[in-house]
């Protein structure tokens, strides 16, 4: 089927419109000219209804998503978005509810949040919850703000130092630079964890705190987690925990009884409320006792003697991150979910994950080998490096994986792994798509060997074939342009004159 | 096992079995003993059937806009949402995919945000715009960050006091560590013309927003002048549905637009998830935050579309990154991307008249009623102040038991302003509606004994 749909610009015709809007039924009063716009709005699509529902329709179909299989895209938690979800947080009395209403209006909703930073709490081990972050980056960044007023107020303002593994995320070390904060990172040892040694060299008078992903970027358990803990604590500083990898130890660990003294809940991974192709997520925050006075507000509370709920400023916090209380939209989906599964489901959700990352480990491992070679937690570190075939690389192998009907996984992640490719089935996939997976990857290893153009060649099945990345950051063009798009079609003309593969058909 | 996991307790032991273990606890000795496998305190697992009904219950607590006639605003708004708009939202392929990493199998997504790019550049007078930001506080936050970075050796940001409350105060969150003062909003009483007169040498950016907090409309091309002479760059922060009508923020001269894309096709949901729009002029791309998508062809010639310029983002630079924005509001892109293409050239244009003059009538009709006066400065589009006799919490309490959703209360915020608070009325408020308000404002003027 061919999916191809032009930009919305080229479907336009003058004088449609998609939208069936009411007259206005009051007395015209002048507009005020000077404040006018006029340009009337040059280049505006204009269309039916029939046509916008049509081209977005098309457009969808070129999209990869979990329903359509598996996504195994390390350190993402691409599991089934639950379909009760859409239902609950499209409910009027929670998406046509105004965020500034009386809150003796939103008891509701209140009690919903309130409940949710109870659960939150106790699946993390922490005292306090804030839900106000609306990603995993902003929760961060509300830690290490977090970190420095509380250095501040112990007089410590010499502490601007956070330390990050080699392995950490790109939004650790860039949100400590947000915070004016200086970066170090600190090394992996030879098993996956915090290398010990370079730690405590690390560590000194000027540390604000350490920024730890535990099961860490690897898929790793850090065997030594507790004692890093204690050595962050002992040099003044402060553990902050990534919690893009919460999936893996949910009623297994909980990190506030590790050491960790802080850290942000990826909603949209853990918590399984949709990626909505690139967001919207929620990154709430847990906290102790002695950290709570500092977090991010508003945040809920009981009214004491009463069974009303109330929002508040936490009496020194670091301030608002957003307008108004959270992404409230995200949050009623993360209620939901823990309200199904209970505390028994949680588990499950970890123990399967695990267990199905495991088994993606021991199936693939002699092929390609493993980053660090032990049990893996929720995902899996292999390396893109055939023993028979060294001119593959991990890209190849990604692209391979599209014609067999397969998201690829997290590639070149973390960056201390050459060749990365980080598998994370989640605890949703069954076995018998796994089992389909294995055998891709393995047949994909085999055409390397056999004939390495099948997978320079990869993708021919799917809407478009590789793309030309380098021109495009070469030459950007980031809105609708209809010389630049006649220009971009011409080189077609020349591309497919010129003995280019042939075009795939689907 | 929940209704969510796909294996059976044969395919389960078959792996455990591969792996070489006999219990899946094993696969967790790595955990410290003391601390493993915690009995979490929660409450009782429910049936989705359970859910939907608890559900039902907490949600008719809510005072709804559906359930109320509502005149609320402030940043958040009750604007027509087209069916459309939803029913394409609800496509698995749009929201239960991930940030396009494969742009082979992600050009729905791809697609649908570039048409968003060139759709706010056509309405914002901007040369680039990005994927999107959490929401209108942190585009401008962010915004201010941006031009911190690309003026050289100015340290100093000037915020108009009618800026979003929210938005200044979120400004000052994200800029606290960065060694950069934030003034111009002390005297919330202070006029632009105020705020232009405190510019010096040191002003790397100056925030205003139009229509501001209190619904007043201005003249962007003396503030851009203003600002540009002095050396610094004027970041407007606007409301998308105003610019159906009015000023183009970048004909007028400001160098970066931010603002709130809710009122775009995205629903009020207690606050979230909303749309923050960002977008500037070309010679500060390369140090725009968050994700930007390009057009390019494919090995056939194909024209295609790829996140770009990807070395100004976190993943690639680390510490040395524009900023630390990761995921972004992907999906509400995308609703007002299906919702401005719905409405189109005229349906903008027409959803904009609708609120001005409903508006004007609702603000005429008020102004007549002794006891209650529209604070008008100049012109407005949606919102006006209207001053009172009486404590707006308490009239507003009366008005939610007549059923009706009064407008915000300014008293906290813009404290020289008396007894005031902001009325709201959009394409969604009938004239029914705003006689109805009208006349409950009459009633309460008439038995003002009652307060």
């Amino acid at each position: 089927m061919n999916t191809f749909e032009p930009p919305i610009f080229e479907l336009s015709g003058a004088g449609k419109c998609g939208v069936n809007l009411p007259a206005i039924d009051v007395p015209l009063v002048d507009l005020p000219q000077e404040l006018l716009r006029t340009d009337d709005l040059a280049g505006f699509p204009e269309l039916s209804e029939t046509e916008v529902t049509r081209h977005f329709t098309r457009i969808s179909q070129r999209n990869f998503c979990i329903d359509t299989g598996m996504y195994p895209l390390g350190s993402c938690t691409m599991k089934y978005n639950p379909k009760v979800h859409e239902a609950a947080a499209r409910l009027p009395g929670f998406a046509a509810l105004h965020p500034l209403t009386d809150p003796t209006h939103a008891q509701g909703a209140l009690w919903i949040m309130e409940q949710l930073q109870s659960m939150l709490a106790e699946i993390s081990g922490f005292d306090a919850v804030s839900l106000q972050p609306a990603a995993g980056a902003q929760g961060e960044f509300s830690g290490i703000l977090v970190f420095r007023a509380y250095h501040r107020a112990q007089g410590a303002d010499e502490r601007v130092e956070v330390l990050c593994p080699d392995s950490a995320h790109g939004t650790n070390p860039a949100t400590a630079a947000m915070v004016g904060m200086r970066v170090v990172e600190v090394k992996t040892d030879h098993n996956g964890n915090v290398d010990l040694d370079d730690l405590r060299s690390k560590l000194g008078p000027r540390t604000a705190g350490l920024m730890l992903t535990n099961p860490n970027t690897l898929g790793l358990f850090d065997e030594h987690v507790q004692q890093v803990a204690n050595l962050v604590h002992a040099a003044g500083g402060l553990m902050y925990g990534d919690g893009a990898n919460f999936n893996a130890i949910l009623g297994i660990v909980r990190p506030g009884d590790v050491g960790f003294d802080y850290m942000h809940y990826n909603l949209h991974k853990t918590f399984t409320t949709p990626h909505g192709g690139g967001g919207p997520g929620c990154g709430a925050v847990g906290c102790k006792t002695f950290l709570e006075d500092y977090l991010p507000g508003p945040r809920v509370r009981h009214i004491i003697d009463s069974d009303k709920f109330e929002l508040f400023p936490p009496p020194q916090s670091i301030g608002r991150l957003k307008a108004f209380h959270g992404n409230f939209g995200m949050i009623i989906r993360a209620w939901v979910y823990i309200r199904t599964l209970g505390a028994d489901g949680l588990r499950e959700v970890s123990e399967n994950a695990v267990l199905n990352a495991n088994y993606l480990r021991i199936k693939l491992q002699d092929l390609y080998p493993v980053a660090y070679n032990r049990p893996c937690m929720h995902e899996v570190v292999l390396k893109g490096q055939l023993r028979e075939a060294p001119g593959a690389k991990t890209l190849d192998i990604a692209k391979r994986l599209i014609d067999y009907g397969f998201h690829p996984p997290t590639v070149y992640f973390p960056i201390s792994v050459p060749e990365a490719i980080m598998i994370e089935p989640t605890e949703t996939e069954s076995k018998r798509n796994m089992d389909a997976f294995i055998a891709a990857m393995r047949q994909i290893a085999a055409e390397a060997v056999a004939d390495i153009t099948i997978l320079k060649q990869a993708p021919t099945t799917a809407p478009l074939r590789r793309l030309d990345e380098v021109g495009a950051a070469r030459k950007p063009i980031l809105k609708y342009d209809p010389a630049k798009f006649r220009e971009l079609r011409r080189a077609h003309v020349a591309a497919t004159s010129n003995e280019q593969p042939e075009r795939p058909t689907y | 096992m929940s209704h969510y996991i796909s294996n059976t307790d044969e395919e389960r032991a078959a792996m455990l079995e591969a792996i070489g273990i006999g219990d899946v606890k094993e696969l967790f000795d790595v955990v410290p003993e003391g601390v493993r496998f915690p009995q979490l305190h929660l409450p009782p697992a429910l049936s989705e059937a359970e859910i939907m009904r608890q559900l039902g219950r907490l949600g008719r607590l809510n005072s709804d806009t559906q359930s109320t006639l509502s005149f609320l605003g402030a940043g958040a708004y009750n604007h027509f949402v087209p069916t459309a708009v939803d029913a394409l939202l609800r496509r698995a392929e749009f929201y239960t995919a991930y940030t396009p990493y494969q742009p082979e199998i992600a050009q729905g997504t791809l697609q649908a945000i570039f048409e968003y790019q060139s759709l706010l550049c056509a309405l914002t007078g901007m040369d680039a715009a990005n994927a999107s930001h959490y929401d209108g506080a942190t585009a401008v936050a962010e915004a201010a960050i941006m031009a911190f970075t690309s003026v050289r050796n100015k340290r100093a940001v000037l915020v108009a006091p009618t800026v979003h409350p929210h938005y200044r105060a979120t400004l000052r969150t994200y800029t606290q560590g960065l060694g950069l003062t934030v003034t111009g909003d002390e005297d919330t009483t202070g006029s632009l013309d105020d705020l232009l007169a405190k510019i010096d040498g040191n002003t790397a950016a100056v925030i205003v927003q139009t229509p501001d907090f209190l619904g007043q409309l201005h003249d962007l091309k003396p503030v851009a002048d203003k600002v540009h002479a002095a050396g610094g760059l004027l970041i407007a922060s606007v409301d998308l549905v105003a610019l159906g009508l009015f000023q183009n923020p970048g004909a007028a001269g400001a160098d970066i637009v931010t603002g709130e894309g809710q009122g775009m096709g995205i629903p009020l949901s207690y606050g979230g998830p909303y749309l923050g729009i960002f977008a500037s002029k070309d010679q500060y791309l390369r140090r725009m935050p968050g994700r930007l998508v390009g057009a390019t062809t494919d090995m056939n010639g194909d024209v295609g579309y790829v996140l770009t310029l990807q070395t100004r983002e976190q993943h690639i630079r680390r510490e040395k990154a524009t900023s630390n924005i990761c995921t972004n509001q992907g999906l509400m892109a995308l609703a007002a991307t299906i919702h401005m293409s719905l409405l189109g050239k005229a349906g903008l244009r027409k959803v904009a008249e609708i609120c001005y003059h409903r508006a004007h009538y609702a603000a005429s009709e008020i102004a007549k009623i002794p006891g209650f006066e529209v604070v008008a400065a100049g012109p407005f589009f949606k919102e006006f102040v209207v001053s009172s006799i009486h404590p707006i919490d308490s009239l507003n309490t009366v008005l939610a038991s007549m059923g009706i959703q009064g407008g915000y209360d300014l008293t906290a915020d813009y404290p020289h302003l008396g007894n005031a608070m902001l009325v709201c009325v959009t394409e969604m408020n009938t004239k029914e509606d705003i006689d109805q308000f009208v006349q409950a404002l009459r009633t309460i003027w008439e038995g003002r004994s009652d307060l």
